[in-house]
């Protein structure tokens, strides 16, 4: 069985270190603050000003001036913090963020990643995501492995725009755990019943298979 | 020279067709309200708009879009404004995307007197195209230039009539360099106190980057995703 996108964010919780600042893109990635075990301490980095974002308001807390970088409403922890953006990208570009997990249309198997642009058809523009890649030492892909057509997204090589090149080296599908090495995507981890074969199916670049893969464990 | 004025109307007659503006705010979150509809109520036109964001269909900057004010725009995002990417997929419209980190700080470095500097946000993508690049420890980076504006529109928390600001929570976002890096600068408050009121020690921009201020009126503050605990 292919992961939901709760699944995909469940094992991405799973790399989260205690004392990690993270900054989560919109999509799956935010979905990831509910998976992160009570004994571990993490920070959470929102671009536009936050840092020790807290959970979704209740009607009485609301606030149109405290909102995420997807524009919705949050709250701030006790120990959180407010600043301008150049400050919030300074923590991102000087490296001050131990854990960037952000969303993708595809990732070659060099790592470079296409996420912002669909000539033609979408310009919503690139927000974050091209300074977060290209700062961040540690980036999680979450992704669906192919595309509705059934069409591979880790690709030889992006077709679509590129946000940043050969910075991914982790990517957690629908179907698999991958890593980028130099000769291209690494099969890490099999999402639970499905196969080796199906993952090379599914995946179009490069794709290194070594001994026994093991089931993810959620 | 007194800074403080009654209201937006006393400073519109500062904007003029084909000037560059710089406004405030992230997403609807801090926008300069008042100014903004200040604007969008004047035939003024052919502006260059440095923002993060462009408002909603028909409200914040939006409605400068609405109007055909805008000839140009430089901003990050503008996922959030249909009738913008309709705009711009027809060429109705000029835009540059800046990925917003170095929008940020080529808003700062402009403010700052930094003509240019070098980042690698964007090396490899067609942000590069055309600018001049330069390896550091054996790392590429390309250069991007410091940014100004004729009239920068930020809006704050509160504020005195030497210009002080202070921001509150997420709304401070791009207000702070802005403010910098406008020639002349406008501020709007939601409340303007008494001089020697505001701590010191707690003012987020001096008012050494504020020429004018108001204590603005009407603030609706639309929420783009209202996002409630209990929703789930």
């Amino acid at each position: 069985m292919a992961l939901s996108k709760e699944q995909i964010a469940q094992r991405i919780a799973l790399e989260v270190k205690d004392g990690y600042y993270i900054n989560l893109g919109i999509g799956i990635p935010t979905l990831i603050a509910n998976y992160i075990p009570d004994n571990i301490h993490v920070t959470l980095h929102s671009e536009n000003g936050l840092l020790g974002m807290g959970p979704f308001p209740t009607e009485e807390t609301v606030d149109a001036d405290l909102i995420n970088a997807g524009k919705q409403t949050v709250t701030v922890l006790p120990d959180g913090s407010f600043f301008d953006s150049s400050m919030s990208f300074a923590m991102i570009r000087g490296g001050h963020i131990n854990l960037t997990v952000l969303g993708a249309f595809e990732v070659s198997e060099t790592g470079d990643i296409a996420s912002w642009k669909i000539p033609g058809k979408m310009i919503k523009g690139m927000g974050g995501a091209m300074d977060l890649v290209a700062a961040a030492e540690n980036i999680i892909v979450a992704m669906q492995h192919t595309n509705r057509a059934g069409e591979s997204k880790l690709l030889k090589q992006c077709t679509l725009p590129l946000t940043g090149t050969r910075c991914i080296k982790k990517i957690v599908t629908d179907l698999a755990l991958l890593e980028v090495s130099d000769k291209g995507f690494v099969l890490k981890e099999r999402a639970p019943g499905v196969s080796v074969n199906e993952i090379i199916k599914a995946t179009e670049g490069n794709l290194i298979v070594e001994g026994e893969i093991p089931e993810m464990k959620l | 020279m007194l800074k403080q004025v009654n209201s937006s109307k006393d400073l519109i007659h500062l904007i003029k067709s084909g000037m560059t503006i710089m406004a405030g705010g992230f997403g609807l979150c801090g926008i300069p309200e008042n100014m903004i509809n200040e604007v969008a109520g004047s035939d003024i036109k052919n502006l260059t708009v440095i923002s993060n964001n462009i408002g909603v269909d028909n409200f914040g900057l939006g409605k400068w879009l609405t109007k055909r004010q805008i000839k140009k725009i430089l901003a990050s995002y503008v996922g959030e404004n249909k009738e913008f990417e309709e705009m711009l997929l027809k060429g109705e419209v000029e835009m540059e995307f800046v990925p917003q980190g170095t929008l940020a700080e080529r808003i700062r470095a402009g403010g700052a007197g930094i003509p240019a500097f070098y980042v690698a946000t964007g090396v490899g993508t067609e942000v590069a195209i055309g600018k001049e690049t330069k390896e550091f420890n054996g790392r590429t980076y390309i250069l991007e230039h410091g940014l100004t504006a004729d009239i920068s529109l930020v809006k704050a928390w509160k504020g005195d009539a030497a210009g002080n600001l202070v921001f509150k929570d997420t709304a401070q976002n791009f207000n702070t360099g802005m403010a910098m890096a406008g020639k002349i600068t406008i501020a709007e408050v939601e409340e303007i106190v008494p001089v020697g009121q505001l701590n010191p020690n707690q003012i987020h921009i001096p008012g050494i980057f504020v020429q004018h201020i108001f204590q603005g009126t009407n603030y609706e503050k639309r929420i783009e995703r209202l996002t409630l605990s209990n929703q789930i």
